[in-house]
């Protein structure tokens, strides 16, 4: 029997040997051939997909995306772009407005005022628009501080103090978001009936308006340059509060190229909007007289109604009655 | 003065995530942060490859590039730093970052961002080198001590190289001609706009 196990272990042995012998060559074989020949190449994948990604064992997994250089695209924007961008439709339009100022001063009551008032605006109307209005005017300086603070204001005030007002900002800019949107959906829903476009408004624009042109073109209780606000508000307003709730909400929504180009849209519309509400609070104050009573006590002399919005009074004075709408308007005038 | 690069040969990284585990107790890095990862791409698939990743310090940094407050700060060594004091956790050096190496800290409502914290190269912040202040802020400041970046120093298969740009690019460069081969040191392009020859 010890033979028997003898020979089995001698055959094993052997075996071994020959397998031995016989493997021998394929590690010299394996020298030959390159381990990275199929491995994935950084840049192959960049060109392919311009971003490379991959798995993480980690929790988050969106760090899983290894390297993604089109920041480089983001950063040319936001540092040049942006900021031309910015500074002309601003600037520029704050020109604009001092020589249209200059040239054509406030534009006056053709026909003096009658002392008789007329409701423009109830007291909710108002609300809406001073919310909005206070919003806005906070978040434009508090995202324009973002974009320009740090060339303009941080060597005035300090690295320091420009931190500290920063972080203020950026949480009014947050928070504030919220009223604001609010703001532009009621916008949209209170004054929609006004101002959907119609024939009237080819009129208007073809003679200027009351601001450009020089005589009354008639409207209804919106002519066509509010009308145009109007969209630009619900549209432009809609767009910042949804590209800005993508980035106050990270990754909720999309990733980063997402945000990024969120980022452009935001600032972009932004911008844009900034200059034209300058137009929009130039005539709203100084480039028409009797223009700001309309949203201040929210009633405004028949006068300045016949002029800018004849077809308005004229709807408003069947509703009351002819000679009523004077006289009942009247009763809240004048003081 | 040296400049301060990360290097992942990924031939060579076995995925063991020791680096990413090394900072995060060093630094005390707050539960949810990740400064270092290791991606892998392709796995399961041939040719597959795992890379650790963390701020790579680039040349001409994009993030302090964007930053609204100007908070970064570069070292003498290269190395891309930030003060958390002036940082507003607005997000934009994360946008801006290829390599997403800024992190941020849910500390607001509705998860918004609070003080970004990133990789510091193991070289602290710009509070006094090796203070309480800048340990509770950034973590251990190794390269004051004259010690290099933990993750890289106990990286088990030496995949990860942190130093002199020029010295472990020259160890790389031996690597490659001794092995034969090489998949290139990833992000060096985007980071520091050059590449190693081989």
């Amino acid at each position: 029997m010890a033979s028997i196990g003898r020979f089995i272990r001698l055959a094993i042995g052997v075996c071994a040997l020959l397998l031995f012998v016989a493997a021998a060559p394929v590690p010299s074989a394996a020298q030959q051939v390159d381990p990275a020949a199929s491995a994935v190449k950084e840049q192959q994948l960049l060109q392919e997909l311009n971003r490379i990604q991959g798995r993480v064992s980690i929790p988050d997994q969106r760090s899983g995306v290894l390297e993604q250089p089109q920041g480089r695209e983001w950063r040319e924007f936001h540092n040049v772009t942006l900021r031309w961008v910015g500074g002309i439709a601003i600037l520029g339009m704050l020109a604009l407005l001092v020589i249209f100022y200059l040239r054509r001063g406030m534009v006056r009551l053709q026909s003096g005022r009658s002392g008789r008032t007329i409701v423009r605006f109830t007291a909710f109307e108002r609300f809406v628009h001073w919310m909005t209005a206070t919003c806005f005017i906070v978040l434009a300086i508090t995202g324009l501080n973002i974009t320009f603070g740090r060339p303009l204001l941080l060597p005035l005030i300090g690295p320091e103090a420009f931190s500290e007002w920063s972080q203020w900002a950026k949480y009014a800019h947050n928070y504030l978001s919220f009223p604001f949107t609010i703001g532009v959906v009621l916008i949209f829903l209170m004054w929609i009936a006004g101002n959907i476009p119609n024939k009237v408004d080819i009129g208007w624009l073809k003679r200027g308006g009351g601001i450009v042109g020089h005589d009354h073109p008639p409207a209804y209780r919106f002519n066509a340059g509010q009308k145009a606000i109007y969209w630009i508000v619900v549209i432009g307003g809609g767009l910042v509060a949804a590209t800005g709730y993508q980035l106050m909400f990270p990754f909720y929504l999309s990733g980063i190229e997402g945000m990024q180009l969120a980022q452009i849209v935001h600032s972009i519309v932004a911008v844009l909007f900034v200059a034209v509400m300058l137009a929009h609070i130039y005539i709203g104050t100084i480039g028409m007289e009797g223009a700001f009573e309309a949203m201040g006590t929210g009633t405004v002399d028949v006068n300045w109604a016949k002029e800018h919005h004849s077809l308005w009074l004229e709807e408003q004075s069947a509703r009351t009655g002819a000679n009523d709408a004077g006289r009942k308007a009247a009763v809240t005038a004048a003081e | 003065m040296a400049r301060m690069k990360f290097l992942c040969d990924a031939d060579r990284c076995i995925e063991c995530n020791a680096c990413v585990t090394a900072c995060k107790n060093e630094h005390e890095v707050p539960w949810g942060i990740n400064r270092r990862r290791v991606v892998t791409i392709n796995d399961g698939k041939p040719g597959e490859r795992s890379i650790s990743m963390a701020c790579m310090h680039c040349t001409d940094a994009p993030c302090a590039a964007v930053c609204p407050v100007n908070c970064f700060y570069t070292t003498a060594d290269g190395v891309v730093l930030h003060s958390k004091d002036l940082c507003i956790g607005c997000g934009y050096c994360f946008y801006a970052c290829p390599f997403g190496a800024p992190q941020y800290p849910k500390v607001g409502n509705f998860g918004s961002r609070g003080k970004m914290d990133k990789c510091t190269f193991c070289a602290g912040g710009p509070e006094a080198d090796g203070s309480k202040e800048e340990y509770e802020k950034y973590g251990a400041n190794r390269l004051a001590e004259g010690k290099l970046p933990l993750c890289a120093e106990m990286c088990s298969t030496k995949s990860l190289l942190a130093g002199d740009g020029e010295v472990i690019a020259q160890i790389y460069k031996e690597r490659v001609m001794k092995r034969g081969y090489g998949s290139g040191a990833w992000g060096w392009k985007t980071a520091y706009r050059e590449t190693i020859e081989s």
